[in-house]
């Protein structure tokens, strides 16, 4: 119905756990909804017709438990197979970056430190925006995500990433991005009166375009 | 109990002087230690909670449909507003409805009955419970109109945004807020050392473990879960309330504080209180069930011990919550593993009460409907967690409109359709009169069809990557588009719907308690001990000597050896 951009190398990996779990809780769910209205269809009150009396302990009664009971804890070994995997891909593990840049979260707007021509963090061509974060596709980025006052929330739909900011911490994570693009940047943890305002745009260039973007900002900023 | 007798007594001789009148009525109603007039009183301040709820659900939803329009009997909601707004709902609806009509009002109405004592064992700690509840609703809402506006943090109460009002800029707002739940956690730890300690000893004699009516092992197994699950968030809300007025630095990483150790904190009640709501509710359901499908429970055993199995998982689980929030990244695999167990004892319980249906005799009576309403709904809020606590599928869903949706599955069900079933299957033994029996399926009707289009395109925008708690979405040019606010207008406009269905249940109340037919003692032919007195229940629940002896478990429906399909727990041999 809506249409998901997927725009990092593991937003498919995460779109196919969840449509993986859709599957497994959507047959489990039909069947119990199923069942559940089929019983009280069959069973509705007939006039003359008493209840049984079922104490529930004959044996052949007792695998009607026993038995989904069993397929649940299957179930779920695969389910944790599979969300653990897409976890240590996307949060356990940090591939060798080509670029690394830095994202602070203040009340209520997003900083980003790029790494300018030198490609190298903290030194003096650093680029810094409010707001807008330039990166170039298919390069692996590490980012450094920081806050200044309150807890906020860095999160990228089209990358289907999300890593809360802490003040006093720096928490690194990364991402590829694999499309061009201009895509939204949500704060997505309460952080005030202006956490609905603190909107970011992430902009994604081919390689030309992002040099182009880089040295045309470093002549903005240098004097 | 011997407390009690006293009372009636007293009653008696006060009773007789004309101007011991006035007194006697605010003896009566307002100073009471009756346990079912205290339940009452829950009831009704929690209904009165409910309507705010869902008046604050209200504003926010048009805002968020409509955004920047003047919101009839309200006007235009502002940033600050807005935030306030969803805070106070949510705290509102778990804290203010959820536990006060679940487990105060119907715990302090069904226990003693149920299990045919005269009374709560301490009467006075009751009263006092309610008291000190009355007194944290009263503060909660002075927190709205205060200098500064009602606080904004959100339900969970992050700091540091809430341990500083520089931050929040509610300094006023958020003190009083958090007074107000410590006061409420107080309230419903004196309630809970009351149900506790009256099930354990006043039942009827001949009544052992396993002839206890689900329900109020459910509710007392809810008491014990909240008792040992919110000692470490009083203690973290202490902490919170001095970094908010003393200025000191338990939340503040500038001076070595943690944010991260109130989300643990929090959470680590968090996640139990889910079930401490859930649970009422799931034995509301039997109770329900068995009555109507004139069946024995499949499985008695099965849901108690599943309830404790889920309520001791549910102490490993508060991480699933923080998965995003910078804990170690391994911890989330563990999290996740013993978030998914709990799935098991949960999914057993579910499959026991399905299958208690089978053989029975179904009767659609209105609270019939709304227990099998819970069951169905309950399973959609059930299958939802299980995205959310598979770590690597929650990175995407934190926080977004898909984790509302999942919450409000499960919340709706427990606080709403559980509390209209309790409420409709009880109405008899509380005011001894039936409610009109096609009013209550209109009103029925008008609430659960509603709900599901109210949350369904929730689910849908959450999929599409909207955040929660944000005032406008215009903001965000991916989440802006017109397909994107259609589905906004059909959640607010389906709530509208189910608002207004509400007028029917207040109007049904109204007419069937003074018109509505005469009950008689049981006019469930249920089992269960309070449907053996008269309605309403005389003060003391039983003359003292027609106390019930109990001889049977509660749910003896469709017996061969009987002609009716009934035997009540009391009937001897
Ligand atoms: C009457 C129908 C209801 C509607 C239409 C409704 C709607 C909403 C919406 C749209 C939000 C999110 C606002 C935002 O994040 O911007 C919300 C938040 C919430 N609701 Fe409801 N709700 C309803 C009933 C309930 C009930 C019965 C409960 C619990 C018993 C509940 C508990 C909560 C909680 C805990 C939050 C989170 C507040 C926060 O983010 O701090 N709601 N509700
Ligand atoms: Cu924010
Ligand atoms: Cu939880």
């Amino acid at each position: 119905m809506l249409e998901l951009v997927q725009a990092s190398t593991y937003a498919a990996s995460i779109d196919n756990l969840i449509l993986f779990i859709g599957i497994i809780v959507g047959v489990w769910f039909l069947l119990a909804e199923g069942l559940f209205f089929w019983l009280i269809w069959k069973f509705r009150a007939k006039p003359g017709e008493k209840s049984q009396y079922l104490v529930g302990n004959e044996k052949h009664v007792k695998r009607w438990i026993t038995i989904p009971h069993a397929l649940v804890l299957v179930c779920d070994v695969f389910i944790v197979v599979g969300a653990v995997r897409v976890w240590y891909n996307v949060k356990q593990q940090l591939p060798e970056p080509d670029s690394v840049i830095r994202v602070t979260g203040q009340q209520w707007a997003w900083t980003f430190q790029h790494p300018g021509a030198d490609n190298e963090l903290d030194t003096s061509d650093d680029i810094f925006t409010v707001n807008d974060l330039h990166v170039e596709v298919e390069k692996t980025y590490h980012f450094k995500l920081e806050s200044r006052d309150v807890l906020h929330s860095f999160s990228v739909p089209v990358f289907r990433l999300k890593q809360d900011a802490i003040p006093g911490r720096s928490i690194t994570g990364w991402f590829e991005p694999t499309l061009t693009g201009e895509y939204d940047v949500q704060c997505a943890e309460i952080c005030g009166i202006g956490h609905g305002v603190m909107a970011a745009r992430i902009h994604i260039e081919d390689a030309n375009t992002h040099a182009a973007w880089i040295s045309s900002a470093s002549a903005a900023t240098t004097p | 109990m011997a407390d009690t007798v006293a009372d009636v007594h007293q009653h008696e001789a006060h009773g007789h002087g004309d101007h011991h009148h006035d007194q006697s009525w605010l003896e009566k109603y307002v100073f009471s230690t009756d346990h079912k007039i205290i339940g009452m009183q829950y009831m009704f301040t929690g209904m009165f909670m409910a309507v705010i709820g869902g008046y604050m659900a209200y504003v926010f939803r048009m805002q968020l449909a409509f955004p920047g329009i003047s919101v009839p009997g309200f006007g235009q909601v502002s940033p600050g507003e807005y935030n306030a707004l969803i805070t106070n709902h949510g705290t509102i609806m778990i804290f203010w409805v959820a536990m006060p009509v679940l487990i105060a009002a119907f715990g302090n109405f069904l226990i003693p009955l149920m299990i045919g004592a005269d009374d709560m064992v301490f009467p006075r700690i009751n009263r006092l419970s309610f008291q000190i509840f009355f007194l944290s609703s009263i503060v909660l809402l002075v927190s709205l109109f205060v200098e500064g506006g009602g606080f904004g943090g959100a339900w969970t109460s992050y700091p540091p945004l809430s341990a500083n009002g520089d931050y929040n800029q509610t300094q006023l707002g958020a003190s009083l807020w958090l007074i107000a739940v410590a006061l409420e956690f107080v309230a419903f730890l004196l309630g809970g050392i009351n149900f506790i300690t009256t099930l354990m000893n006043s039942r009827a004699p001949g009544m052992k473990a396993y002839d206890i009516p689900l329900v109020c092992w459910m509710i007392v197994i809810a008491s014990i879960l909240f008792m040992l699950s919110v000692g470490p968030l009083l203690a973290g809300a202490v902490m919170l309330l001095f970094d908010q007025t003393l200025g000191t630095g338990f939340y503040d990483p500038a001076r070595g504080g943690d944010p991260i150790l109130w989300q643990h904190l929090f959470w680590f009640f968090g996640h139990p209180e889910v079930y401490v709501v859930l649970l009422p509710a799931i034995g509301i359901t039997v109770e329900v069930m068995a009555t109507f499908a004139r069946k024995k429970i499949f499985g008695y055993k099965m849901v108690l011990y599943t309830a404790v199995a889920t309520g001791v998982l549910s102490f490993f689980v508060w991480a699933h919550h923080q998965f995003i929030a910078g804990i170690d990244p391994r911890m989330a695999n563990v999290f996740t593993i013993t978030t998914l167990l709990i799935s098991v004892p949960i999914a057993e319980m579910l499959f026991v009460m399905i299958a208690t249906l089978y053989g029975g005799s179904i009767r659609l009576t209105t609270p019939m409907l709304w227990a099998l309403a819970f069951m169905a709904e309950f399973l959609i809020g059930g299958v939802t967690g299980i995205f959310l606590g598979a770590s690597g599928a929650d990175i995407y869903f934190h926080d977004t409109y898909f984790v509302l949706a999942h919450f409000h599955y499960t919340f709706f069900p427990i606080a709403i359709i559980g509390s209209f079933c309790a409420f409709t299957y009880w109405f008899p033994k509380m005011f001894g009169k039936m409610m009109n029996d096609t009013l209550g399926k209109i009103h029925f009707w008008g609430t659960v069809i509603p709900f599901n289009f109210i949350f369904i395109p929730l689910f849908v925008l959450g999929m599409g990557g909207q955040h929660r708690r944000i005032y406008n979405f215009q903001h965000f040019p991916q989440i802006a588009g017109p397909e994107y606010f259609q589905l906004r207008e059909i959640a607010t406009i389906a709530l509208l719907v189910m608002l207004a269905f509400q007028l029917v249940f207040f109007y049904n109340i109204i007419m069937s308690w003074m018109r509505g037919e005469k009950a008689g003692k049981n006019p469930w032919k249920a089992n269960t001990l309070e449907w053996t007195t008269e309605s309403p229940a005389p003060h003391g629940n039983w003359p003292v000597d027609e106390l019930p002896t109990v001889y049977r478990g509660p749910y003896e429906y469709g017996h061969p050896d009987r002609e009716e399909d009934y035997w009540p727990q009391n009937l001897p041999g």
